[in-house]
């Protein structure tokens, strides 16, 4: 099959995603892959993984684009949805868990009125559960976008997801 | 007395990263030097093998001879690879994270060093996508490594070429799982595979590959400078080494500590984690992790190792301890681990995909005082299906039943009082 690297035939990907999907392509025996690296990459330009999106990766790497989202699919932390200017990463596992994550988890709810799964209404932030965080000797934790917030309390919470924005 | 501890003589209280000069500082890169075309990598493999290490990540299996399958002879010249597994997310694990964010060049050193003795060219570290600093750190160090050239062609003149890079993962537990690590850096769903053929002959992309965890990697420069009667007599038990121990769950003091492997788990919890919080007790714990048997009171002054973890029936695992105190729920405990085990099932073997969330539903209905008599019975039936090895490709679905068959074993009396009383006697205390 020939190089359908000609510009006109992938309308739906930047110049620079194309150019970072290559340079992970030139580490490896065949296109399909870095099916992972570049839906991370163009989830990183995008925020989510449109329809079109997925279409115009597959046929970059020459798959099908069912194929395709089959792996999109299968791991949580490639969205398919929209989600959040930042997405929250609620630990539920079992030392944050004994700590009350359940009870954190209802909080922010309450304080930004979505369940998991669900964005707020002015797209800042997405709730999502994850697996244990690897910082038990600090449960209950979170991550907001990048950040990790550890010993997570009433008093932190109170602040996290202030105007300013939600960082450490 | 000042204990000799390899792993964590760079780690600070504050736990800022050790940049690399001031790795060198201390000694660093000189187990490389020792290694590489000083010793043919069979001396080295001897030496690993001599110092009794196994495996950190949970399995225990001997690292030496994981690595003697190996095959030596590359009549081709194709590529072999070395993994490091820097995927830590076994529920109440945190060991990793402080050897990642705290040593990267520790880390990398000791995947030279291990890369060099099964004469791997590529080596990948796979780390989960939320470890961002220690990604960041890893890169950076990384990069300073190829400036030094202890990476790329001719590593200090010695004709070895390594290439490494840091591959950041998109999620799922089961990625941890050596093989479906590998088919998830083949760039598919990370569904494990059949063994044989086993990784070191077929791995990344058909080529032979190691799959180590970070904490093992951790200590191979260490033991290859140093030598295997070093690193054999830092253990206080038959077992070889230090260990990395956590302790997470109501005690003053959670954290994690490199200890003497062999220290006794009184010890770990008692002086190390402070004992338990005021006004909470000690029921049982898990030793290794969220996939080990529940070990009780009875077994506190059992020293921590490989093989008396294992005699008392359950599995030393990651070291990462996770207590259950008097206040929390035993069956509610086990709720969650199986909720979160139904869930990272990667859904390719049945028992696992289809038991596992029966498992948590029956879990959950008793839990909730909808329990029946004859829901005990189901569990045992799931435990004895689900646990066996063999009916799944991989070791998740055993896994999940090891705190269940035990809990059921230690805290019968909580899941009857659950279904004979019609609610969780714990909820009315308001825990949870």
């Amino acid at each position: 099959m020939s190089d359908p690297g000609a510009e006109a035939l992938i309308p739906a990907l930047s110049e620079t995603e194309l150019a970072e999907i290559d340079a992970e392509i030139a580490h490896v025996p065949y296109r399909s892959a870095v099916a992972i690296d570049a839906l991370k990459i163009v989830q990183a330009h995008r925020g989510w993984i449109s329809d079109e999106s997925l279409r115009a990766i597959a046929r970059h790497l020459n798959m099908s684009p069912d194929e395709l989202d089959g792996i999109a699919t299968f791991y949580n932390l490639i969205y398919r949805q929209p989600v959040g200017d930042k997405v929250i990463l609620l630990c539920n596992s079992i030392s944050c868990w004994i700590k009350g994550c359940d009870s954190l988890q209802q909080k922010i709810s309450e304080q930004l009125g979505i369940s998991l799964g669900e964005t707020t209404a002015d797209n800042r932030y997405t709730l999502l559960p994850v697996t244990c965080l690897g910082a038990c000797d600090k449960a209950p934790v979170l991550m907001v976008g990048d950040d990790l917030h550890e010993d997570v309390d009433d008093e932190a919470l109170r602040h996290m997801f202030d105007e300013s924005g939600g960082g450490a | 007395m000042s204990l000799d501890l390899p792993l964590t003589r760079n780690v600070s209280r504050d736990r800022a990263p050790t940049g690399f000069a001031a790795y060198e500082a201390n000694g660093g890169y000189l187990g490389l030097r020792a290694a590489v075309g000083k010793l043919t990598p069979a001396e080295c493999l001897q030496i690993i093998k001599d110092s009794n290490l196994r495996g950190r990540g949970g399995a225990g299996f001997p690292t030496g001879m994981k690595w003697s399958f190996v095959p030596m002879e590359n009549p081709g010249g194709g590529h072999k690879y070395l993994i490091c597994n820097a995927d830590e997310m076994e529920p109440g694990t945190f060991k990793d994270r402080l050897l990642l964010e705290c040593d990267p060049h520790q880390l990398i050193e000791g995947m030279i060093c291990s890369a060099y003795t099964i004469q791997a060219d590529v080596a990948y570290i796979f780390i989960r996508a939320e470890y961002h600093k220690a990604t960041k750190l890893l890169q950076e160090a990384i990069a300073a490594c190829y400036d030094k050239g202890y990476l790329g062609k001719d590593i200090l003149g010695s004709g070895y070429n390594l290439e490494m890079q840091v591959h950041s993962s998109a999620g799922r537990y089961i990625c941890g799982e050596e093989t479906a690590l590998i088919s998830s850096l083949e760039g598919k769903r990370a569904n494990p595979r059949a063994k044989p053929p086993f990784p070191q002959v077929s791995g990344l992309w058909g080529r032979p590959t190691i799959v180590n965890n970070v904490e093992t990697l951790c200590n191979i420069h260490h033991i290859i400078e140093r030598g295997a009667d070093w690193f054999q007599a830092l253990g206080l038990t038959e077992d070889a080494g230090t260990k990395l121990y956590g302790v997470s769950g109501r005690v003053k003091n959670p954290g994690c500590w490199e200890l003497p492997i062999g220290t006794p788990i009184r010890e770990i919890i008692e002086k190390h984690a402070g004992g338990m919080e005021d006004g909470y007790q000690l029921r049982g714990f898990l030793p290794g992790g969220g996939s080990t048997d529940f070990l009780t009171t009875e077994h506190l002054d059992l020293a921590m190792d490989y093989n008396t973890i294992g005699k008392a029936g359950s599995r030393m695992g990651t070291g990462t301890m996770i207590i259950l105190d008097d206040k929390t729920c035993p069956v509610g405990f086990v709720k969650n681990l199986m909720e979160f085990f139904a869930r990272e099932s990667c859904g390719f073997c049945t028992p696992c995909r289809d038991g596992l969330p029966w498992s948590a539903q029956v879990l959950d209905d008793i839990e909730r005082g909808q329990g029946r008599p004859e829901d005990m019975e189901t569990l045992a039936r799931q435990v004895d299906y689900i646990g066996a090895i063999g009916n799944t490709h991989c070791a998740l679905a055993p896994g999940a039943m090891e705190p269940l068959q035990s809990a059921m074993k230690y805290f019968r009396e909580d899941f009857e009082r659950h279904i004979s009383g019609g609610a969780c006697p714990w909820c009315d205390g308001g825990s949870h």
